[in-house]
């Protein structure tokens, strides 16, 4: 059977002074077109670590991913990243920091005048062309992760990444995101995989949630399936039984069943924590 | 001007009232005290120390005299000044004078050949000062033109800061008064023309200048460098942006701060060492001034020596300025305090 998107028997091992440290073991996970998967875990379990090997920002020492069938190994505009902090160019406009972006992806695809009506219409989604002058300071931090978000879309990506999008907001921006971001995906119906903290943001968004066993050696643990309807209303869902219980579902997995990892294959990694292992800032998360 | 005084006087009494009950106000304290800070305690300051140098200088006798007090650098810097505008005069009458002859010689006959001689006087201290700014920015220049690509490169390649950190790190402290020996026999071995665009002397000292100014712009530009936010660095990857887009997009405009930092310490080390260079290596600019001053040893060279020290103390801090301008002027975080 072949699938859009392929994670295979993915395993990572940094090295560190303490030996190797194995921090993904075997995972594995297969993606639908259009399909929109969460990974939840706890800190350090290696989602972020998974997000970056998809992205091709960091090389599997074991199995490999799989978009359309062809082996992934560097990044590239068809697997956009939103990162947490935004990774806006701090120097150029709202307009700018998309602008860029489409001229790289475009440059030779779409004309001058494609190319600033493309970045416009990006903004658009976001709800953005108000600002299209200002600068990263200048804007709220939901604002500078809308623009993240319209960067990102701006490259019409094969697969969307988020990394903890909206994890560094209030809760209320926070919520005005979620919505943002539920109708803009039921316009474009992108394959997305994103990464939270929040169990409610991943049931109200996800068609799946992926449930990440604790690290070392961490690997898939649970994968549920959210069956509700779209478009989705987060007040109507509140009162709903199935949220409700996908949300305990979810819950339990992190509160009860993360002390049992699955496997764990050396008990030299056991001992180690990642916390304080250094170089492996990026993995953490 | 004129509209400046007329405004003051429209509004002269209303201003008064405002100051006056500004006086009256609770906060005067507060606000008095802030206003001294910034104005007065340097002025006090100024004040104690010009008159700590007029008594002590007094008690100091030197072969040329008494050591020079405030009172007799100020008036050598009129003299200074009056010379220059002196010898301006002689100049534009020098030209005015030539031009009559040649139209002369054109009336008689439209065929002559007409020579026209440029004036060789001796240079004023205010010429001087421009050949120190012209042979400091020259030489500034050079340095920050390879200091800069070279930043970068050590700074985006770790493996080649490793092999080139030592040599930077022992070249860095080396005294300009070292280099200036090698730079002459050098300038002289390889700079030979019979149609010299530039004199040797100012050949050296710019390059004495760039020599010694190099290091700080290339330190800070690595560090500037390699300081690049590691998520921009990760949005470029995903851009795949080539080498050069790369550089111009996302790693001058990042370590810009740092480069500027670089370029300020540098110009400021490149002025000092100017002077030196200068004295040396016999460059018509202020090294030279003060050196022939020295050797002069006329009663009022020290206080003419004393005169340079402030000018030179005067037009380093203006470069600074002008720098840190520049940087504000181009940098993209107007939040940033710069000092």
């Amino acid at each position: 059977m072949s699938s859009y998107l392929n994670i295979d028997h993915v395993s990572i091992t940094f090295p560190t002074d303490n030996g190797p440290l194995n921090v993904l073991d075997n995972v594995n996970l297969k993606m639908k077109q259009g399909e929109f998967v969460s990974l939840i875990g706890h800190s350090g379990c290696g989602k972020s670590t998974v997000l970056n090997i998809v992205a091709g920002l960091l090389q599997a020492t074991k199995g490999g991913v799989l978009l359309e069938n062809r082996e992934v190994n560097e990044p590239g505009p068809d697997r956009a990243v939103i990162f947490q902090n935004h990774s806006l160019m701090p120097w150029l406009s709202v307009y700018d920091n998309v602008r860029l972006a489409v001229d790289q992806v475009f440059k030779r695809s779409k004309s001058r005048q494609e190319r600033h009506e493309w970045t416009l219409h990006n903004l658009e989604l976001v709800h953005m062309t108000h600002a299209l002058d200002r600068k990263p300071d200048e804007i709220s931090g939901g604002m500078k992760q809308r623009v993240g978000i319209a960067r990102a879309l701006a490259m019409e990506p094969k697969v969307l990444l988020m990394d903890e999008p909206f994890g560094a907001l209030d809760s209320l921006t926070r919520t005005h995101m979620q919505d943002s971001l539920m109708e803009i995906q039921s316009d474009l119906n992108n394959t997305v995989i994103m990464i939270t903290h929040d169990v409610d943001e991943a049931v109200l968004l996800s068609d799946r949630i992926v449930m990440m066993s604790n690290g070392p050696s961490a690997t898939v643990g649970e994968i549920l399936d959210i069956e509700l309807e779209r478009p989705r209303d987060r007040l109507s869902l509140a009162e709903d039984p199935k949220f409700n219980h996908y949300r305990a579902e979810v819950v339990k997995f992190l509160h009860e069943r993360h002390n049992q990892p699955v496997r764990v294959d050396s008990d030299s990694a056991k001992e180690l924590d990642e916390e304080n292992v250094p170089g492996l800032r990026l993995a953490a998360g | 001007m004129s509209l400046l005084l007329a405004n003051n006087r429209t509004f002269g009494n209303t201003r008064l009232d405002q100051f006056l009950s500004y006086l009256a106000s609770e906060n005067t304290g507060k606000k008095f005290s802030k206003i001294a800070l910034s104005l007065i305690v340097p002025l006090m300051a100024l004040v104690i120390f010009l008159g700590l140098w007029s008594v002590g200088a007094k008690n100091v006798q030197t072969s040329l005299g008494v050591l020079p007090g405030p009172a007799q650098v100020w008036e050598q810097s009129v003299v200074l000044y009056q010379e220059h505008i002196a010898e301006q005069e002689k100049e534009s009458k020098f030209y005015e004078r030539q031009e009559k002859r040649n139209a002369k010689k054109l009336e008689k006959n439209p065929d002559a050949k007409v020579k026209i001689r440029n004036y060789t006087g001796p240079a004023t201290f205010f010429d001087q000062i421009l050949t120190s700014l012209y042979t400091v920015g020259i030489g500034f220049l050079i340095g920050s033109i390879i200091a800069i690509p070279i930043g970068i490169m050590l700074g985006m390649n770790s493996v080649l800061y490793k092999a080139f950190n030592p040599i930077i790190q022992i070249f860095k402290p080396v005294s300009p008064l070292a280099w200036l020996p090698i730079v002459t026999m050098v300038v002289s071995a390889l700079y030979v023309s019979d149609d010299p665009m530039f004199s040797k002397s100012f050949l050296t000292s710019a390059i004495t200048v760039t020599l010694c100014s190099l290091w700080p712009t290339i330190i800070n530009t690595t560090v500037g460098v390699s300081g690049v936010s590691k998520d921009l660095m990760n949005v470029s990857r995903v851009l795949r942006l080539n080498w050069v887009t790369k550089t111009i997009k996302i790693v001058l405009p990042s370590s810009l701060p740092m480069i500027f930092t670089g370029l300020r310490l540098s110009l400021g080390i490149g002025w000092m060492v100017l002077i030196a260079a200068e004295m040396l290596a016999q460059n018509p600019g202020l090294g030279k001034f003060v050196w022939d001053e020295f050797q002069n040893g006329s009663s009022n060279s020290l206080a003419r020596i004393m005169v340079a020290v402030v000018a030179i103390g005067l037009i380093g801090f203006m470069l600074d300025r002008i720098m840190l301008m520049l940087q504000k002027w181009l940098s993209w975080d107007k939040h940033a305090v710069l000092r």
